[in-house]
């Protein structure tokens, strides 16, 4: 932000010290927003939803958090790089088919089971979910790098 | 297992490869092994399939396991396989010649996983049996080209980048248009169902032609056919010569492909009327692409017309619709990828050595490079299609087939058109090589082994198909045989309906 501003022709920038709203709804709004995407994220099977929409809402909470404080605490709120978010992003979505050829289907060849687990009961587990988690991560890594790069802080 | 493994390799491999670099991160000398060994491992698989293809007839796997009109399938006919092992073995050589030729910064900032993003776009393309698929790997492919294009950020590539991306995708745009006109019709997507839906087809059939139509306009613009081939002689010439060779040598051959396969599954009602009006334009393509390569000195912008050329000439084939024209076009198409990579990596070496791309300004180089002056001598030999080199294959089967149908002046303008490029690549061989010797300490001092050994291997591999075009003739054939009887291509879903 105070980048933006010194470029924009602003000689003097103090540090505004009147975003305390901002930087106290966001914080909370941040984890809403998270599970909203994870929720659309995991709906997206059957109902409406699916990594792309959920990735996108993921990466909408994180700028929100850009907007409230700055790059510098983003960082250090999340160290990931968003080169690393894509590329694993991109590999489950080749992989996951990859290695379901391995069973003697096609490619793409959707697989599911279903396991008991102690608290949550039967759930299934459906390969489709994974291939879903590497759009979610591409979705999510390259609009942030985007928006990052779009605003003029290098990653 | 074996199949379906072995058919989707052309597609996992270069994207995974690409992947696997983004995970490495800016080590560009880590890309060139890992882009290398995609290469490498991409001609195994092809022409492991190119030899099943071969002995089994077509190969199809339905991805997902959705039976096939339903779900998406790949489908391999030898005109897949042919096309999927040429493009393999020019990603390899052209990797191997972006070693010393694109510059650290643009191999820094992901040359090679790009690249390989788009070798997947092509290698869909080709194999699909979908037409909505079709489209995706279009797509693919044009969204790595675009990346490539204005790599590097040179001012001429930014404004030539502009363009290409206008022109693409407002002809990407009609594409789905004319998806969403011949889905209307026909209620499906799959190619081979969308041939049988036709074949009983009993309403107006008026409205195929407008849908080719459409269609016809977005093939023919990627393809550079003549009143939209405006964008390709500058946009080509804009980036780094391993760049422009990759572009030259496939991306204009996807339209042609794309092309070809609509033209035998969807469009053949009327193809007295489609197919004069094709035949029409290819003609004027080629005489357009004899006057500007006859017009420039420019290294680049005489290869880059020559493509024009031959464009016009395995449409003057696919026109024909008969075995022969097919076999010719077919012939010419392979030869014409492999002969033009090969040339334009070795006009890049000549540009690279001298720092000159006006032929003008190069004397004598012969001197100095005596191989490399008779290499482009026999590279242009090729391209001009002088017996037993493969052009020649080509050019035969198609003025063999212009003849038997009856249309003379096609004939006549494709052997005129022989001449032209005779004459302005024989210019640019007279200007470069011979005259005043050049002199060792004017040339630029550069590595170039690997330069010279992609090019080398090009040519020579272009004279191999040559001596060996008669052994390789039942290929062809097949090639052929599955464009001019789309029946053939469309059998594997009959065991559905």
């Amino acid at each position: 932000m105070k980048s933006a501003l010194k470029r924009a022709g602003y000689k003097q920038v103090h540090k505004q010290m009147n975003d305390v709203h901002l930087q106290f709804i966001s914080k909370v709004a941040f984890f809403i927003i998270l599970l909203f995407a994870f929720n659309l994220f995991f709906a997206g099977h059957y109902t409406p939803g699916g990594g792309f929409v959920g990735g996108l809402l993921m990466s909408a909470a994180i700028v929100l958090l850009l907007i409230a404080f700055d790059v510098k605490t983003l960082r250090k709120m999340l160290p990931i790089r968003f080169r690393i978010l894509i590329a694993s992003g991109l590999f489950l979505a080749v992989a996951v088919p990859t290695l379901l050829m391995f069973f003697g289907y096609p490619f793409f060849t959707h697989e599911f089971t279903n396991v008991t687990l102690p608290i949550l009961g039967e759930i299934g587990i459906h390969s489709a979910t994974f291939f879903d988690l590497g759009v979610f991560l591409t979705v999510c890594g390259s609009t942030l790098l985007i928006i990052i790069l779009v605003g003029g802080a290098d990653d | 297992m074996k199949i379906n493994f072995l058919l989707m390799m052309p597609l996992i491999i270069p994207f995974l490869f690409s992947v696997i670099m983004l995970f490495i991160g800016k080590k560009p000398k880590v890309h060139r092994v890992v882009s290398a060994l995609a290469g490498l491992t991409m001609i195994v698989f092809s022409i492991m399939i190119v030899i099943s293809v071969y002995q089994n007839g077509n190969l199809h796997t339905n991805v997902g396991n959705w039976p096939a009109p339903f779900g998406i399938t790949v489908v391999y006919d030898m005109v897949a396989a042919l096309l999927v092992l040429t493009t393999s073995i020019l990603t390899f050589f052209v990797i191997i010649y972006s070693y010393q030729s694109i510059g650290i910064e643009r191999e820094t900032y992901y040359y090679y996983p790009m690249l390989l993003f788009m070798i997947t776009g092509i290698n869909g393309v080709f194999t699909t049996g979908d037409i909505f698929n079709m489209f995706v790997f279009f797509e693919v492919f044009l969204i790595a080209s675009y990346v490539l294009i204005v790599i590097g950020s040179a001012k001429k590539q930014l404004r030539e980048g502009f363009k290409y991306l206008v022109v693409n995708i407002v002809s990407s745009n009609f594409f789905v248009l004319g998806l969403g006109y011949l889905y209307s019709i026909t209620g499906t997507l799959n190619m081979a169902d969308i041939h049988i839906k036709l074949a009983s087809f009993d309403g107006n059939k008026e409205v195929m032609t407008l849908i080719s139509v459409v269609f016809f306009f977005v093939f023919l613009t990627k393809a550079g056919v003549f009143p939209l081939y405006f964008w390709l002689p500058d946009s080509y010439s804009a980036p780094p010569l391993p760049i422009l060779a990759i572009f030259g040598a496939l991306l204009t051959k996807v339209g042609v492909y794309a092309m070809m396969r609509t033209m035998s599954l969807f469009f053949s009602f009327d193809q007295s009327f489609t197919n004069t009006i094709i035949l029409a334009l290819a003609l004027i393509t080629i005489i357009i692409g004899c006057i500007g390569a006859l017009a420039y000195y420019d290294l680049k912008k005489v290869i880059i017309y020559n493509i024009m050329i031959a464009i016009g000439f395995i449409f003057v084939g696919i026109t024909m619709m008969d075995l022969t024209g097919l076999v010719g076009a077919m012939y010419y198409l392979i030869h014409d990828m492999i002969i033009k990579a090969g040339l334009f990596l070795i006009i890049g070496f000549i540009i690279y050595r001298t720092g000159q791309t006006n032929a003008k300004k190069i004397h004598g180089l012969m001197s100095v490079h005596p191989v490399t002056g008779w290499m482009f001598f026999l590279g242009a030999m090729s391209l001009v299609g002088v017996p037993p080199f493969p052009g020649f294959y080509g050019k035969l089967f198609i003025v063999k087939s212009a003849f038997d149908n009856g249309y003379y002046f096609a004939g006549i303008v494709v052997l005129l058109s022989s001449l032209v490029i005779l004459y302005t690549i024989m210019r640019i061989f007279i200007q470069v090589f011979w005259g005043k010797p050049a002199v060792q300490s004017e040339l630029r001092q550069i590595k170039y082994d690997k330069l010279l050994f992609s090019s080398f291997a090009l040519i020579l591999l272009s004279l191999v198909f040559g001596f060996t075009a008669d052994l390789l003739y039942p290929l062809f054939e097949m090639a052929a045989t599955s464009i001019v009887e789309p029946s053939t291509y469309a059998d594997y879903i009959m065991g559905v309906e």
